[in-house]
This record gives structure tokens, C-alpha cells and sequence, in this order.
């Protein structure tokens, strides 16, 4: 997975505050985000031009030896992905390690999260974990504003689902949304697959579900007018629908897919919604090979439970988001199975597609780690450590659909520990890194 | 009352109400406590005598409404239900002051018989008036919208054993139609949540469900989130159980609900949610019993007012081809039924439905088989006529 900068994002990286550069000689990310910024330049016609133009009145001679370096890099990567593109390297890597937060959260989210743990131990990932407790029972926000703090100095993070408790007071804000709004993680991105070992009702699923993570229902803004009368605000804001929809699109067009949906309400919420297509409509005009469609959400809902084939791509904003990603979660088989990403322009952060804290399965040994698992996949695969998320991968699908080792919730007998184990033995079966120990 | 005679009081109390008994010398429990109740229970809902002729207003709508509108009279005929039809168009008029409305002799009707029958109304586009089921909704103030969802033997779908009922509340919520462009690309829209209509939606539920023996209520909401505005509704719901300690109680985030109705519907019985989770999640059960060809629907609303109808479209490539299927209609109308107290009738016409539907020999195409709208009309005609 990468991340997708948006484009028009010069203003704010002149005022990223100096103290968040990194001591680090290969590249600041005051420089890093500059190169995302001119690689969205270099994709437009007649950027090659306009490069030079750029650079030198900005920055005159500060960047020194960089420019020369990227700089050519830069002009002949003009259709190759951030992925391949430049000599970028992932986050916080000190001494060829990498430091990622770890927020526990609560319910099964710290026994998966140790487990994740074990198997990166076990396979020798070179990657570090900075432990941030979140404690959900606090109203004070210290906690998780040191968690976002941590997550802004790495980079990168995987996290459990923190608990709300909602008959606290309105004013004690969702500890996740907080962490999703403050830190602009604006995308949520779902793969849902039906895996060939788990038995469902419906098969052959691949649905990607793009979701916008920051503003639509999620806006917490609700006032009491009158006594018996509440108010709950729904933003919808063009910059924010244009971001997701070229997100979408573009992760579409990486993956070679053929349709994206965009699901909304725009028959009833007028405006609101209707921006949002009108958006979607707009990226998708730049985007002529791949199909472009859109559904009403509660006719989406009907076909996914009856053909839930046709849908390739969906996007869609935030409460509806939430909605078809349970749908789709449920359809290949449980909150257990499906990993999920929240990328925005600076952070990654990755956690279990349903965000489910699972305080009544917690510390019972029978959570199904693969959703976990997988997430953390995701997260090396983000941090460029492919061959270790390949090898951890490889294991819990391997354990899913061959050994057939599951847990209760996909109907099996497997204790979270067995199934933990089992992966752990295939990667030791396969992979060098450990044989020679 | 000495020894047998209180049996014979309980069987005549229920055979009025409409029940039938299979061994009338063993009552069972539940029958008991079904006249108990009935009899226990206020009736907010206007009751019919069995022995009277009820009359219904009857809207046939457009598209293939007619069509199954027919349908749904002879099958009724031919089940000597005792309701008689009287048969209204409601296209919106500009009345005095340049207000959309619907013909006041449609008005009067509704206002007159309480009860309703709807087949689908063509939404216009661009013709200036809101949708005419918003205008009814506005006129009569319904409130509730009732949705059975039970999975039809013979119309297989991923899913068997559904038998839930969801419970929507349908004046305001997302759908209060209060949107505003703030500044140039940030659009707001509102979701209005009232104590006052909380507080009668989730009584509506708790009466729904203990008049239809039901064993528990879910509140589905998003109250993590949303923290005042559904917490505001989630209070009326609590509150709302208080005071109906029989049926179960329990509240469930929106996305648990969506995750493990798709997983395993049958854990759920009825639902009670605000405005735009209940027109998702009732799609979303109509999508598991197999579609809104086949989905019943009923609008509760104020004064006694109660309109039944069919939620699919108006389908205008197939109308007056006589390739409809009435089921959708039929269905609606035998929640009408129910609702006026001809259980009797409605058990009937509902198992002469789906007799059919399960031997598969008459269907209309979009069931499967490759009969017209009238040979299966005919066909359920026969079977209510046999069960006589």
C-alpha cells in the first residue's frame, strides 16, 4: 500500500514547523513533501519545463546536492508510482530499523497486538514498537494527544480500537475520530476478499472500499437548540470529496481495476451528497478507461446481500463508509478476516477493517488474529519491508485455507495461541531468516 | 367461571379474534396468553368488527399499480374478506397559496376510512412538486414505517430464516431536507433528532411488538459518534422499555448490526432505529429475503391513520403487460389485515401466497417461473377458495 499525496498542497508545507524534521541526512520531509509536490507538477503536460522554473526562484541554492540528485530522478519518473519513485525512504528508520507506535486500545485489540508482536519477534522484522496506553476511561484527552504526538514524530502506526463510551458526556469526543481528524488521516482503504478456506454464503467477493475518514457525519458537531430538539451537523466540503474521489481513482488505475462506484443519498440529501457525486463525476472524467458509476446507498446495500460480484471499487463518504465496509466485512466472513489502512498525506495508520473492540470475546484466547495480522502486513509492506510481509502473509493465509486451523468466529475450534503457533511454525519452515538461529 | 366453561370462554375470545386452534381441547400456553393480552391491551388502533364490512381507500398508483391493485381485489374476493374498496387518485394539486397537496377527496377518504392500500407512485423529476410519497407522509404524518422481513419458502435467496421486522422512524432525522451551502465547496446538512418523535417511535415499537408477540426490541444507533442526537433517541428507547418491561430491550451500534445481519439474521427480532439506518437497513433486509418485489410495507401515522403499501418501483417497461407480480401488494395488504384484527383472513390469503410461491408451478418471471400476473392471481384465487 502507499500513500497518495493530494495535490495542491504547497501552502501547507511551507508552515510545517521546523522542530518535526527528522536529524536525518537522507531526507528531511520538508524536502520529501516538496518532491510529492513537484511529482504532481511532473505528471501534468509540460511540467518538465516548469520544474526548473519552480526550484530555483523557491529555494535558491538551499537544497544544495539534493536538487541535483532528485532532480533528475524526478523528470524521467513521470509515470511511475510514489511506489517505485525516487529514493523516498519509509518513515523513522534509524540504524536500518524502523519505529512504529503501537496503541494497544482496548478489548482483544492488546492480545492481538501482542501476538503481532511474537511473530515479528520471531521473524526478525526490523521494526521497533513505541507503546502508547490509551486510556478510555480518562475524559481528559492527554493520552491520546500523546498518542498522535508519537505518531507524527514515526511515521507510521497500528493500532486496536479504543473504546467510546457513550453515555459519557458530548463533550468527550470518540478517542479514534480524534486521531483520524487531527492527524488528516483522510482514507480509508478496505480490501475485501472472499478467502477460498472460509465457508460464506457468497463467493468470488474482491471489493476495495474507499472511505472518507475525516468529515461527513463524523463531524461531531451536534447542539441542543431548543430543550428536546438536537442538531447534528453533516459537512460535506468539495476539497475533501475532490481528495478521496482522485485517491480512489488512482488506487484504481495502480491496481488495474475496471470500476469504481460511488455510493450516495444525493435523491434526498440534496447538496450535501450531490457535491460529493458532482465531485466524483469531475476526478472521473480524467480517468476515461475506468468505469465510472453510481448507486443510492440503500439499493448498494440490497445488492451487495444478493450480487456481490458486481461491485469493483466503491467510494463513498464517511457514515455510509461505515455501513457497506461492515456489509462487505460480514460477506467474506467476520470483523476476524479483513485488515484496514487509514492513509493520509503524512501518516499511515493500521488497524482491523471494523475497528470492533471485542470486549466480550477480550483475553478469552479465542479472537481471531488474522485481521490483525494481515493489517500489520500492510503496514511493512507500507514501510517497504516486502519480503517479511510476503512471509508473514503467506503463513496466515496459508493457516486459513489450507491448514484450515480457525477460530470460533469463522467456526472453528482454533484457540487464538494454536492459530498463532501454526503461522509462526510455516514461517520458520519457509523462510531462511530464522532456519540459521 | 367453573370448570370447563373458562375454556370455553378462552376459545370464543379467540375465535372471535380471529385464531383457530387445532386441538380445541388442549389450549396451549401461548394461546392463553395471546387473549390474555389482547385483552389486557389498550387498542390504539382503530379495531374492526369481524361480523361489519370494513371500507379501505384503495390508490392504485401508476405503472403496474393498477394491475396488482386488480389482483389484490380478486384475491380478497375470493377470500370473502369483509373490506370493501374505495378506489382514490392522488396526483399533488397547487391548492390556495401555491402549497403542493393531494385532492382533498383523496384527503377526506384517508381521513375517513383510516386504513389505506398504496401501489407505487411515479416520483416526477424536475416537475416542480416534491415526491408524492413525501407529500402523504407530510399530509398524514406518518410517522412509523413497519417492514416484515420473513424469508419466503420457495424464493430461495443466500439467506432462509429471516423473520425480523424493522421499525423506521420517518419524519425526520437525515432526511429533515435542511441543507445549506456555507461558504463556496462546504455544504452542511442537518439531521434533526426530537424528543417528541423518539419518544413516539419507540412507543410504536414496544406496542408493535407485544401485539404481534414479539420477543424483543434492538435500538440500532450511532450513539458513539452522535453522541446528543442519538444519545437523545437511545433515551426515549430506554424509557420507552421501562414502561414495557415484557419485551427485551437491547441497543447495538449500527455497524454490528450491518456486520452480523449479513452473517446471521436470525439473532435479530425487531428494530427500531431513526430515519436514514432504517431506510438502509431495510433495504438491506429486503435484500435478504430476495428483493423489493416481495418486501411488505406499512406507514403508521397520527390519529389512526395507517397507509400499507408496496415499496418497489413503478416498473413502466413492464406495465400493462400483465407480467407484474403482485406479491409485494398482496403482502402489504395482509399486514393491512392483520392490523385491523382479521387475523383470520390474513393468515389465509398470506398462506394461499406462499403455497404457491413454493411449488413453483405459476410464477411471474421476476419470481422465476414464466406466467402471467393473472394466472398467478388465479392460481392463489383457487387455493384461498380450496381452504374454505
Amino acid at each position: 500500500m502507499f500513500v497518495f499525496p493530494p495535490s495542491g498542497c504547497l501552502p501547507d508545507i511551507i508552515s510545517t514547523p521546523t522542530k518535526n524534521r527528522r536529524a536525518s541526512t537522507t531526507s528531511p520531509p520538508l524536502v520529501r513533501a516538496l518532491l510529492y509536490f513537484f511529482y504532481i507538477k511532473m505528471a501534468t503536460p509540460g511540467a518538465v519545463l516548469s520544474m526548473s522554473k519552480i526550484m530555483n526562484p523557491f529555494w535558491g541554492g538551499r537544497l544544495g546536492n539534493t536538487v541535483k540528485v532528485f532532480g533528475t530522478t524526478l523528470t524521467s519518473h513521470r509515470s511511475k508510482t510514489m511506489l517505485n519513485g525516487g529514493n523516498i525512504p519509509p518513515p523513522a528508520k534509524y540504524g536500518g530499523r524502523h519505529t512504529v507506535t503501537l496503541i494497544p486500545g482496548d478489548g482483544i485489540g492488546p492480545e492481538l497486538l501482542n501476538h503481532v508482536r511474537e511473530v515479528f519477534r520471531f521473524s526478525c522484522v526490523p521494526v521497533d514498537f513505541e507503546v502508547v496506553h490509551v486510556n478510555s476511561a480518562l475524559e481528559t484527552e492527554g493520552d491520546i494527544n500523546n498518542a498522535i504526538t508519537a505518531i507524527r514524530r514515526n511515521g507510521v502506526a497500528l493500532k486496536g480500537n479504543i473504546e467510546t463510551k457513550h453515555t459519557m458526556a458530548p463533550s468527550v469526543k470518540s478517542r479514534n475520530n480524534l486521531l483520524r481528524t487531527s492527524l488528516d488521516l483522510y482514507a480509508n482503504v478496505m480490501h475485501c476478499q472472499s478467502l477460498p478456506g472460509v465457508q460464506t454464503r457468497h463467493k468470488n467477493i474482491d471489493i476495495m472500499i474507499i472511505r472518507e475518514n475525516t468529515e461527513g457525519e463524523y463531524s461531531s458537531l451536534e447542539h441542543e437548540s431548543v430543550s428536546g430538539v438536537v442538531e447534528s451537523l453533516k459537512i460535506i466540503t468539495r476539497n475533501n470529496s475532490l481528495r478521496i474521489a482522485e485517491y480512489a481513482f488512482r488506487l484504481a488505475k495502480e491496481k488495474g481495476r475496471r470500476k469504481v462506484t460511488a455510493v450516495h443519498k444525493a435523491n434526498i440529501m440534496k447538496l450535501g451528497d450531490g457535491l460529493f457525486l458532482e465531485c466524483c463525476r469531475e476526478v472521473a472524467s480524467g480517468y476515461p478507461d475506468i468505469t465510472f458509476e453510481s448507486m443510492i446507498v440503500d439499493n448498494t446495500t440490497m445488492q451487495l446481500v444478493s450480487k456481490p460480484q458486481q461491485f469493483d471499487v466503491m467510494v463513498m463518504p464517511n457514515l455510509y463508509g461505515n455501513i457497506v465496509s461492515n456489509v462487505c466485512a460480514g460477506l467474506v466472513g467476520g470483523p476476524g478476516l479483513v485488515p484496514g489502512a487509514n492513509f493520509g498525506r503524512d501518516y499511515a495508520v493500521f488497524e482491523t477493517a471494523t475497528r470492533n473492540t471485542g470486549k466480550s470475546i477480550a483475553d478469552r484466547n479465542i479472537a481471531n488474529p488474522t485481521a490483525m495480522l494481515l493489517a500489520s502486513c500492510m503496514m511493512l509492506d507500507h514501510l517497504k519491508l516486502y519480503d517479511h510481509a510476503t512471509s508473514i502473509r503467506n503463513a496466515v493465509l496459508i493457516t486459513m485455507n489450507e491448514t484450515r486451523l480457525h477460530t470460533a468466529d469463522i467456526g472453528g475450534q482454533g484457540t487464538t495461541s494454536e492459530v498463532v503457533q501454526s503461522i509462526m511454525r510455516y514461517i520458520q519452515s519457509k523462510g531462511q531468516l530464522t532456519s540459521d538461529l | 367461571m367453573a370448570g370447563k366453561a373458562w375454556r370455553s370462554a378462552i376459545l370464543n375470545l379467540l375465535r372471535k379474534w380471529g385464531v383457530t386452534l387445532h386441538r380445541e381441547d388442549k389450549i396451549k400456553a401461548q394461546e392463553v396468553s395471546w387473549a390474555v393480552g389482547a385483552l389486557k391491551k389498550e387498542t390504539p388502533q382503530p379495531r374492526t368488527f369481524t361480523s361489519g364490512i370494513k371500507t379501505v381507500t384503495l390508490i392504485p398508483g401508476d405503472g403496474i399499480g393498477p394491475e396488482i391493485s386488480s389482483a389484490v381485489m380478486k384475491i380478497f374476493e375470493a377470500a370473502n374478506a369483509p373490506i370493501q374498496w374505495e378506489e382514490r387518485n392522488v396526483t399533488a394539486i397547487q391548492g390556495p397559496g401555491g402549497k403542493w397537496m393531494i385532492p382533498p377527496d383523496a384527503k377526506e377518504s384517508m381521513d375517513r376510512n383510516k386504513i389505506g392500500l398504496k401501489g407505487p407512485l411515479k416520483t416526477p423529476i424536475a416537475a416542480g412538486h416534491p415526491s408524492m410519497n413525501l407529500l402523504l407522509r407530510k399530509t398524514f404524518d406518518l410517522y412509523a414505517n413497519v417492514r416484515p422481513c420473513v424469508s419466503i419458502e420457495g424464493y430461495q435467496t443466500p439467506y432462509t430464516d429471516v423473520n425480523l421486522v424493522t421499525i423506521r422512524e420517518n419524519t425526520e432525522g437525515e432526511y429533515s431536507g435542511i441543507e445549506h451551502v456555507i461558504v463556496d465547496g462546504v455544504v452542511q446538512s442537518i439531521k434533526l433528532i426530537t424528543e417528541q418523535a423518539s419518544e413516539r417511535i419507540a412507543e410504536y415499537a414496544f406496542e408493535y411488538a407485544r401485539n404481534n408477540q414479539r420477543a424483543s426490541v434492538t435500538a440500532v444507533h450511532k450513539a458513539n459518534i452522535m453522541r446528543m442526537s442519538d444519545g437523545l433517541f437511545l433515551r426515549k428507547c430506554r424509557e420507552a422499555a421501562e414502561k414495557h418491561k415484557e419485551v427485551k430491550f437491547t441497543e447495538m451500534y449500527l455497524d454490528t448490526v450491518c456486520l452480523n445481519m449479513v452473517q446471521d439474521p436470525t439473532q435479530f427480532d425487531v428494530l427500531v432505529m431513526p430515519n436514514l439506518y432504517g431506510d438502509i437497513l431495510s433495504d438491506l433486509c429486503a435484500g435478504l429475503i430476495g428483493g423489493l418485489g416481495v418486501t411488505p410495507s406499512g406507514n403508521i401515522g397520527a390519529n389512526g391513520v395507517a397507509i400499507f403499501e408496496s415499496v418497489h418501483g413503478t416498473a413502466p417497461d413492464i406495465a400493462g403487460k400483465d407480467m407484474a407480480n403482485p406479491t409485494a401488494l398482496l403482502l402489504s395488504a395482509v399486514m393491512m389485515l392483520r392490523h385491523m384484527g382479521l387475523h383470520g383472513h390474513a393468515k389465509k390469503i398470506e398462506t394461499g401466497c406462499f403455497d404457491t410461491i413454493r411449488d413453483k408451478k405459476v410464477l411471474t418471471k421476476d419470481l422465476g417461473g414464466n406466467s402471467k400476473c393473472s394466472e398467478f392471481t388465479a392460481e392463489i384465487c383457487q387455493r384461498v377458495r380450496d381452504m374454505d
